[in-house]
C-alpha cells in the first residue's frame, strides 16, 4: 500500500488587488490506470483522482474532470485572479470517494 | 513501474472515438484553428509524465469567455485525458498539466467559448519509451 495522498500547493502569500496569480499543485497518488496487470495477469482495478477543484472564498476558479490518462502524482499549474483577501481552496476527489483537501490564504492590498 | 500497460487484444483509441468525443464537446459547432495554443514537447523521452500546457486567448469577462477545453490523445487505449474549467475568476484561460503517452501520437486540445465557438489545436508528441511498460 502506498501512503496517503498528501498535497502540495504552491500559492503567492500576497498579491495586488486585481492581480492574476498562478497556483501550482500537486497530489501524491499512483493514479492506477486500470490498464495494468499484477504478476499473475489479473487486472489491477482502475483507481484514480478523478476530479480537482479550486475555490476562492467559496467562489470556483477552477477545475478539472480526470481520466486515467494523467500522470502520476497529477500535477496542475492554472491562474486565479484575486480582487481582495482570502483562501483558496483546493480538493481532490478519489476514485473510492476520499476526498482530500488543502487551504491556502493570500493577503491581497 | 509501468504506469500504463496494455490489456492483451485492446485496441487503441480510434479516430472515430476522438471525432465523436470532439463532436460531442463541440455540441455540433465546427471547431475553427487560432485563439487556442497546445504547448507540448516535440519528443518525450518518457511517456509516463510529459508537460502539456493549454492558453486561450480571451478576456474572461462577459461574452468573451472560455468555459472549457476538452484534452484528448489519439493513440492511448482510451482518448479522454481531462477536461478543465474555467471561470472568469480564473483570469485567464490557461492551465499546465502531465499526462501519459502510450506511444508516439497527437494530443489535441478543443476550446468551447461562452458564445458557444469552438476553437482546436493539436501537437503530434514523439515518444521514446512509451508509458506503457514498453
Amino acid at each position: 500500500m502506498s501512503a496517503a495522498p498528501k498535497p502540495r500547493v504552491k500559492i503567492p502569500k500576497k498579491a495586488k488587488a486585481g492581480e492574476i496569480v498562478v497556483l501550482k499543485t500537486l497530489i501524491s497518488h499512483e493514479m492506477e490506470s486500470g490498464q495494468r496487470k499484477d504478476k499473475d495477469g489479473n487486472v489491477i482495478p482502475r483507481k484514480i483522482i478523478n476530479k480537482f477543484t479550486c475555490e476562492f472564498n467559496g467562489q470556483p476558479v477552477f477545475s478539472c474532470d480526470i481520466d486515467p490518462a494523467i500522470s502520476a502524482n497529477p500535477y496542475f499549474e492554472f491562474s486565479a485572479k484575486v480582487n481582495e483577501s482570502g483562501t483558496f481552496k483546493l480538493t481532490w476527489v478519489d476514485d473510492d470517494g476520499s476526498v482530500y483537501t488543502d487551504e491556502q490564504t493570500i493577503e491581497v492590498a | 513501474v509501468p504506469a500504463f500497460q496494455f490489456l492483451p487484444g485492446r485496441a487503441l483509441a480510434a479516430p472515430e472515438e476522438v471525432g465523436k468525443l470532439i463532436a460531442d464537446f463541440a455540441g455540433g459547432k465546427e471547431p475553427q484553428s487560432g485563439k487556442i495554443t497546445l504547448t507540448a514537447p516535440e519528443i518525450a523521452e518518457n511517456g509516463n509524465t510529459v508537460p502539456i500546457s493549454v492558453e486561450v486567448e480571451s478576456e474572461m469577462e462577459g461574452d468573451d469567455m472560455v468555459n472549457q477545453v476538452l484534452i484528448l490523445a489519439d493513440g492511448n487505449p482510451s482518448a479522454d485525458v481531462a477536461t478543465f474549467a474555467f471561470t472568469a475568476m480564473s483570469g485567464k484561460a490557461a492551465a499546465t498539466t502531465r499526462m501519459r503517452l502510450a506511444k508516439t501520437q497527437n494530443v489535441i486540445a478543443v476550446a468551447k467559448m461562452a458564445d458557444g465557438s469552438v476553437y482546436m489545436d493539436r501537437k503530434e508528441v514523439k515518444v521514446t519509451i512509451g508509458g506503457c511498460g514498453g
